[in-house]
């Protein structure tokens, strides 16, 4: 019998064998592939409800299992140990040293909302997806993602502005995360760009990198939302055991 | 055809101000062309895009909430129209929430209070895509009638990407039969630019991902999936990928470039949106409908066809 999802097995776990005889019988060929069991103590019981306290995360509880939202996600056609159904599953059992074995991959869901579409029981994996991959940055599991590092970029931006400037978000990006500006694609980009480009425009481009589009009047906007971050971040902190005090942003 | 979209509010956003200028250009005359008047939503913020909700999601509520209150309570519109898909896509995902969410609610009504402006409340006013905006005004009968210059023999494939359609329940006016935008087809476009002339290949990735939401923080998953659509839009015989967002668009072309010069991979289907086909349709000239601003070059294309 072939193993279902056999890459979800720990290696060392599986037993095969080329030519196999038991009790006189010969199983060799689809029979000769044994699955060690083990014993699991290490449950964090806490994780279901850690994960469902973190924005996204709240309707984990209703899956079912039926796998729809792997089936449908396009970067598990990428990478088949990108694994929704999966990771719910870990979850919702507490095992967390299972999960932490893809801690460094849940973060690249590129948030398609495919398995939202697909998932017959309105678990929004996609919400999952995020909530699980902000639970092991906040848990120390895992350096922030370049991910969650642009997306701080952008909304620090829009938070003190009301309005983004896309070339100061990825000067201020690539900075974040140490990375040349000069990629050898960006570069070529750029060049195909401008050679369509009249010069006026190009005034006009340039201008809107010197001088910030922003919103009039954002001020109390700003200070409002400024706020309520803290206090999500604090109301975060303390669903997840850690010291309670607010983190920032920044 | 629906007067109530003859004269709309227009929620351009942060992308169509900068890479995505053409699509805002284009947009624009055409409208012009079509005699439907927009009128910028005054003072407007970001809707927070794809990145405020991963701060927290009611955040990108509030965002947009502020930006739907303007359109209904201070410039007393009905309908706000925002060619872009995140923005159309977040002010959807808020007039949902709004409606259904009392904890969204409280904190759009506390943050609105706090700064200084009228709490939007569902129900206020209608949010509209480009595409909703042309085809329930002119219709296809309608461009028909106006098409100047036919994009006959023009291969198009219609590309609507993940957050037109997704998720389904933020849309409920789609999958209603008739006229109605199907979400897990998408036909406006394809009923749009089928009007003016263009040959419409099938295109089984029509709301494929791009990866837009990591074309910078994960550029190789993004460049993958790109790759993908731009070789069945290939395989499909294809000359153009028509866009409806700039998202999309800018993925597009970002990761063509990039696909080339990392994975040595050679596509050449041009990117164009779809209100630029539409407008060059409508007899308007290729620098009208901002054809320069775009980084992939198609002007050669066009001239081939007699259409600039
Ligand atoms: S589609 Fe929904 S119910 Fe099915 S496995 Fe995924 S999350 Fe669970
Ligand atoms: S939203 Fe994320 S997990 Fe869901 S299908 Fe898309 S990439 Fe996969």
């Amino acid at each position: 019998m072939p193993i279902h999802e056999k890459s979800l097995i720990r290696p060392e776990n599986l037993h095969s064998q080329e030519n196999l005889t038991i009790d006189g019988v010969d199983v060799s060929g689809h029979w000769s592939t044994f699955i060690e069991p083990r014993v699991v103590t290490d449950y964090n019981e806490n994780l279901e409800d850690e994960i469902a306290a973190l924005p996204g995360g709240e309707y984990i509880h209703r899956c079912w299992q039926c796998g729809s939202c792997t089936n449908a996600c396009p970067v598990n056609a990428i990478n088949p140990d990108f694994n929704p159904r999966f990771w719910i599953y870990l979850v919702r059992l507490g095992m967390e040293d299972e999960l932490l074995r893809d801690k460094d991959i849940i973060w690249q869901c590129v948030s398609c909302n495919k398995c939202t579409y697909v998932c017959p029981r309105d678990v929004a994996p996609e919400g999952v997806m995020k909530a699980t991959a902000h639970w092991l940055e906040l848990k120390g599991h895992r350096p922030k993602s370049p991910s969650i590092l642009f997306d701080e970029v952008f909304s620090e931006q829009v938070f003190a502005t009301g309005k983004i400037e896309e070339g100061r978000i990825i000067r201020d990006f690539f900075k974040r995360t140490g990375q040349p500006l000069m990629q050898d694609w960006l570069v070529e980009m750029v060049k195909r760009l401008l050679s369509g480009l009249p010069l006026k425009l190009m005034m006009t481009m340039g201008l809107a990198t010197l001088f910030r589009p922003r919103t009039r009047g954002w001020g109390p906007a700003r200070a409002a939302i400024e706020e309520y971050v803290h206090e999500k971040e604090a109301e975060q902190r303390r669903a997840l055991g850690l010291d309670g005090s607010a983190g920032d942003i920044e | 055809m629906n007067g109530k979209y003859k004269k709309v509010a227009y929620y351009p956003g942060c992308a169509l101000e900068g890479s995505a200028h053409a699509y805002s250009r284009s947009t624009k005359a055409v409208g012009r062309k079509l005699g439907l008047d927009l009128v910028e939503v005054e003072n407007w913020n970001c809707c927070g895009a794809m990145e405020v909700k991963n701060i927290d999601p009611k955040l990108q509520t509030y965002l947009s909430s502020r930006v739907m209150s303007i359109a209904a309570n201070e410039m007393k519109f009905d309908v706000v129209m925002a060619p872009c898909n995140g923005c159309y896509h977040n002010l959807k995902k808020a007039e949902y929430d709004l409606a259904n969410d009392p904890d969204s609610v409280a904190v759009v009504e506390r943050l609105s209070t706090k700064a200084g402006h009228e709490t939007y409340q569902a129900g206020d006013i209608e949010t509209i895509h480009a595409l909703d905006w042309i085809k329930h005004s002119i219709g296809e009968a309608g461009l028909r009638e106006r098409v100047k210059n036919s994009l006959a023999g023009l291969k198009v494939a219609n590309y609507y990407g993940c957050m037109y359609t997704r998720p389904r329940h933020i849309f409920p006016e789609k999958d209603q039969g008739g006229d109605s935008e199907s979400t897990l087809e998408p036909h406006y476009m394809d009923d749009l630019l089928a009007a003016a002339g263009a040959e419409i290949v099938a295109f089984p990735l029509k709301t494929a991902c791009c990866g837009g939401a990591h074309t910078l923080s994960d550029s190789d998953t993004s460049t993958k999936l790109v790759i993908n659509i731009l070789r069945a839009a290939e395989l499909n015989g294809a000359e153009v990928i028509a866009t409806e967002c700039p998202t999309c668009h800018s993925g597009l072309e970002m990761h063509q470039i990039r696909a080339e010069k990392r994975f040595d991979i050679k596509t050449s289907v041009k990117i164009v949106y779809f209100t630029q086909l539409l407008g060059l349709a409508l007899g308007l000239s290729p620098r009208k409908v901002g054809l320069h601003e775009n980084v992939s070059d198609s002007l050669p294309l066009f001239k081939e066809k007699g259409l600039a």
